[in-house]
């Protein structure tokens, strides 16, 4: 039995295969209606997010599966004080397969050591949230058609931004991939990402302020939102959170081929006006992570491709 | 110079560096032990100027090796039988230690569930680095 707690549990092959199954429930959809008939899927979200939980929802009601779940810790036991292991345990007696959100990091790890079904981690705190880091990659590869040799742009919240840490441990896995990490000094990327992943495997990387300065070089730019509720202190999230707005001005200043990703949702980091440029692709990637999901639940299901 | 009695069984932690002998009494759990124990703070060494010494009487089971490992690791650890060193057991960074170390995480999962065991791997040898198994957070002492 498999899990997904980390971007990296599926090696460079795994992905491809999955990537490869997503591109093709991409294409022909309507074959894989019914592989997940009389399957559930248990959605446990101990914080909400509507969007991952309901991407998760939607791969398995369009797989023909059906889906049960809470969606925050108040409409759960664990506000009787009950363990993610005790929870997971009965859970794993109710459905087949489970994505779990928590706040706090490392409680998918926790889930998948007690659970008797495949663990997905939807998000555990500011730790990891592979599924996000899968739909990028396919979004990726689905838009440049390759998944190397390029320069990618991460620019906000670099320091809390789970879904820039999960890209970047997934991306220094291909070659030639370079990076240009675009953070204001308090929100630089966290020092084990830097030293354990960056330059523990020869990462070109420069780290600067300036999303200007970035823009020319890049075939990616992922915007990331700068999160209130990661913030101690209100005032320290009001200094921050405009400082990295992008319009249309500074889409000029890009290749034309390059391309925009969010993870969504955003606040005011990416203008509205630049929602109709052809380079702005982030709401096509929240429909490639319902593919990828669908891809990921099916292949932990260990279901047949149909034919 | 001063003499205390050899040991016919039991443990000589040799090589450790002067004045944290007592760190290690209680780090291992020393304290709690009936048998006999002795303490040499500041003996004279070739190779380390000073270090201490600990004889602990008895088996090699009252000692926890992997949290010796991971205090220090260049500690000696002989075991005597019949008043000879039968075996000299060279200490390496343990590649997990568990209950040993607490994360300080405020974000990790160990903070709200009081029951998770606490357990850091080795990340790094060179630099002897640990980190939490649940949230890799880095564990600095």
């Amino acid at each position: 039995m498999r899990h997904l707690l980390n971007p990296l549990d599926f090696s460079v092959e795994e992905t491809e295969r999955l990537l490869e199954l997503a591109t093709d429930i991409e294409q022909n959809l309507p074959k894989y209606s019914h592989v997940c008939d009389g399957k559930k899927l248990a959605t446990l979200f101990y914080e909400p997010s509507t969007r991952t939980r309901l991407s998760f929802e939607s791969a398995m009601l369009s797989l023909g599966g059906s889906v049960l779940g809470f969606s925050s810790a108040n409409s759960s036991s664990a506000t009787k004080g009950e363990s993610v292991s005790d929870t997971i345990r009965m859970i794993s007696c109710y459905a087949d397969i489970t994505a779990m959100r928590h706040p706090k990091e490392g409680a998918a790890l926790v889930a998948s050591n007690a659970a008797k079904i495949p663990v997905i981690n939807a998000g555990d705190g500011g730790h990891q949230h592979p599924t996000q880091t899968l739909t990028d990659l396919m979004t990726i590869r689905s838009l440049t058609g390759r998944l190397d040799n390029m320069t990618i742009g991460l620019c906000g919240d670099l320091k809390f931004g789970r879904t820039v840490h999960s890209l970047i441990e997934a991306m220094v896995r291909y070659p030639g991939i370079r990076f240009y990490l675009i953070s204001p000094d308090e929100l630089r990327i966290p020092g084990y990402i830097r030293q354990d992943v960056l330059e523990a495997n020869n990462i070109e990387y420069k780290e600067v302020n300036n999303l200007d300065d970035a823009m020319p070089q890049l075939d990616i730019l992922y915007m990331t939102r700068v999160q209130k509720e990661r913030f101690f202190n209100e005032e320290d999230y009001i200094r921050l959170k405009d400082c990295y707005i992008l319009d249309k001005k500074k889409m000029k200043l890009a290749k034309e081929d390059m391309f925009v990703l969010h993870p969504l949702p955003r606040v005011n980091e990416i203008s509205t006006e630049v929602d109709d440029d052809p380079r702005a692709a982030y709401f096509r990637q929240a429909q490639y992570g319902v593919y990828v999901r669908m891809a990921l639940i099916m292949t932990l299901l260990e279901v047949e491709k149909p034919c | 110079m001063l003499n205390i009695s050899g040991l016919k069984e039991g443990i000589v932690l040799d090589h450790i560096e002067a004045g944290k002998s007592l760190d290690i009494y209680y780090n291992l759990g020393l304290d709690e032990l009936e048998c006999q124990v002795a303490i040499i703070k500041n003996a004279r060494s070739n190779k380390m100027g000073r270090k201490d010494i600990i004889k602990i009487e008895g088996g090699l089971d009252k000692l926890d090796l992997q949290v010796l490992g991971y205090i220090d690791h260049n500690i000696t650890v002989n075991i005597i039988r019949d008043d000879k060193i039968v075996e000299k057991k060279r200490l390496k960074l343990p590649s997990r230690i568990t209950n040993v170390i607490r994360c300080k995480n405020p974000r990790c999962i160990t903070s709200i569930e009081q029951e998770l065991p606490h357990i850091f791997y080795l990340s790094d040898e060179k630099t002897e680095t640990y980190r939490c198994l649940y949230c890799e957070q880095k564990y600095s002492k």
